[in-house]
């Protein structure tokens, strides 16, 4: 079965095209990385396919199905500037926010919610920052709390945007772990990620997108020079992965 | 002074309005949206002289309904120009106010004019009248008062979330849209429960002032709405108080004065993000600063 469908996606934003008929499929059950240069269209990728775009053509299928948010089956983690942290609410009601589809509308939170919430506060090592408002946590900790969000969510399929943005490297660590972990059980995770450098390590399926599909399928045949050339054009200054660079990074 | 009769129902009907534009005001000060309350305020003026006009008496809910539809107008006029022009939302904001708010002086002016002349008692609503409100308007006022703080009540999780992360809030299936709508029209008939009491020109100030009040006293939205409503309903029954003990006194101003008082003290003391606060933060800072670069130099 394939985690993800995609036909002739295109997105356009006024007159300019985002994404330029986009055909993918993506079996179950792999940690997909999503990379391209800047303006590429790779969050709007991901925000294509969970509906968040009106003006898009073509169709998404997830798990063989149009998507319906009733199905609980995606899980969403934004690019953390998304948000406003000044917002007042803690780690906690954050988390607990990944169970409002769970919970209804209206409807009060449970025992059993806040304990799955604390669970994946839990999981993502931020137990001790359940009370702490969201604006006084660190850019690490706040990605952290994003994702045990999505973990809230008990998604089969995850889409996450630039999850490693300004992170630092324990919570590099920590997510990449959780990554793993949801592979391990089952689950399809899609990572937009733009550090060439760690992306073979992360993950054992690549799309290569710049407007349009490059490239799609395992990372040790896609990931190519060729293919990276094709969607980086003459952007790409770094290459050969053996003389990785820490400053680059 | 004697709380008896007619000043006790006022009294009621101010704390219950000031508890809903303290809950209502503070979801819109959140949203960034506290501006459009002000222009939908003002923009209930030609509303409440056009219903006058027409039923040509001053029956609240029929000058309720006029100025919930004007002011509605506003608040789409406002979407339609921002979405429409290369005009940004302040903009916007100040043209739909100035010519609503100008267009309800030009009728209220008329209705002045005409048959009924100063009869009309329409002047009161641009800075509002509580204390001489009949009992059977504030049994409106109470009731519209009400049902607002029950929609805050109820839909307290979905709005914080829509504020807060509208995307993700759509990608769990909340309809973010109608959600939104919800909002804005209890935001207009919240002004619109208000405007007989407090006056268009100042009853933004019922929406905006205890929630930007609150938001010093705590990091955490429900206690942000308690404190909210807490302060709009200590105003609220200040301002009413005050202006029927003098005669010629309006409520709005004196409402919008208590509040203030509350914002300043709130903006000065406040122990979560007050200024006193605050420096009293950097002082531990400074200070842990000096004993790691005293430890460091050894």
């Amino acid at each position: 079965m394939n985690a993800l469908q995609v036909k002739n996606l295109t997105v356009a934003y006024e007159e300019k095209v985002v994404l330029n008929e986009v055909n993918l499929s993506v079996p179950m059950g792999r940690l997909t990385g999503i990379i391209g240069p800047n303006g590429a269209g790779k969050s709007t990728l991901i925000k294509a396919i969970i509906n968040q775009l009106p003006n898009k053509s073509g169709a998404v299928h997830v798990l063989e199905r149009p998507l319906n948010p009733k199905d609980h089956t995606v899980g969403y983690v934004p690019q953390r500037n998304a948000v406003d942290w000044d917002f007042p609410t803690n780690s906690l009601d954050v988390v607990l926010m990944g169970r409002y589809g769970h919970i209804g509308m209206i409807k009060k939170i449970s025992a059993k919610d806040k304990q799955i919430a604390m669970d994946c506060l839990k999981n993502v090592g931020m137990e001790a920052f359940a009370d702490r408002s969201i604006g006084q946590l660190s850019g690490g900790q706040q990605q952290r709390v994003f994702l045990a969000r999505a973990l809230a969510q008990e998604a089969e399929v995850y889409f996450m945007d630039e999850p490693f943005v300004g992170v630092d490297a324990a919570t590099e660590r920590t997510i990449i772990a959780i990554l793993k972990d949801l592979k391990a059980k089952g689950k399809s995770v899609f990572v937009v990620h733009h550090d060439l450098q760690t992306a073979s390590d992360y993950f054992d399926w690549i799309i290569l997108l710049n407007q349009s599909v490059i490239a799609s399928g395992p990372t040790e045949s896609t990931f190519t020079e060729n293919n990276l050339q094709d969607a980086y054009g003459g952007k790409l200054f770094f290459m050969d992965k053996t003389k990785s660079n820490k400053t680059l990074s | 002074m004697i709380l008896t009769g007619n000043l006790l129902w006022v009294l009621v009907g101010a704390i219950l309005l000031g508890i809903a534009a303290g809950l209502n005001g503070t979801f819109a000060f959140l949203q960034k949206q506290s501006l459009v309350g002000d222009a939908a305020a003002h923009a209930a003026l030609p509303g409440i002289a056009l219903a006058y006009l027409i039923v040509q008496q001053k029956d609240l809910p029929i000058l309720m309904l006029g100025a919930a539809i004007t002011s509605t107008l506003a608040v789409y006029m406002i979407q339609w120009i921002v979405s429409q022009s290369k005009l940004k939302a302040d903009g916007a904001i100040g043209l739909v106010l100035s010519v609503f708010f100008g267009f309800g002086i030009v009728l209220i002016t008329l209705v002045n004019q005409g048959a009924s002349g100063n009869q009309s008692g329409l002047n009161d609503f641009i800075f509002g009248k509580a204390a001489i409100m009949a009992k059977s308007d504030l049994i409106w006022l109470s009731g519209s008062a009400l049902l607002i703080i029950l929609m805050c009540l109820l839909f307290f999780k979905e709005w914080k979330l829509m504020i807060f992360d509208p995307v993700f809030a759509k990608g769990i299936g909340l309809p973010v849209e109608r959600l939104r709508i919800l909002l804005t029209a209890l935001t207009v008939l919240t002004i619109v429960t208000g405007i007989q009491a407090v006056g268009v020109i100042l009853m933004a100030a019922m929406l905006i002032i205890p929630a930007a009040a609150a938001r010093f006293w705590s990091n955490h939205l429900g206690i942000i709405l308690v404190t909210s409503a807490f302060f709009g309903a200590l105003s609220g029954a200040f301002g009413t108080i005050i202006s029927s003990l003098r005669v010629g006194l309006s409520t709005g101003p004196i409402i919008v004065l208590s509040a203030s008082s509350l914002f300043l003290l709130s903006y000065c003391f406040a122990p979560t993000r007050g200024l006193l606060s605050k420096s009293r933060k950097k002082k531990v800072v400074k200070q842990h600063k000096v004993v790691q670069e005293a430890t460091s130099h050894e």
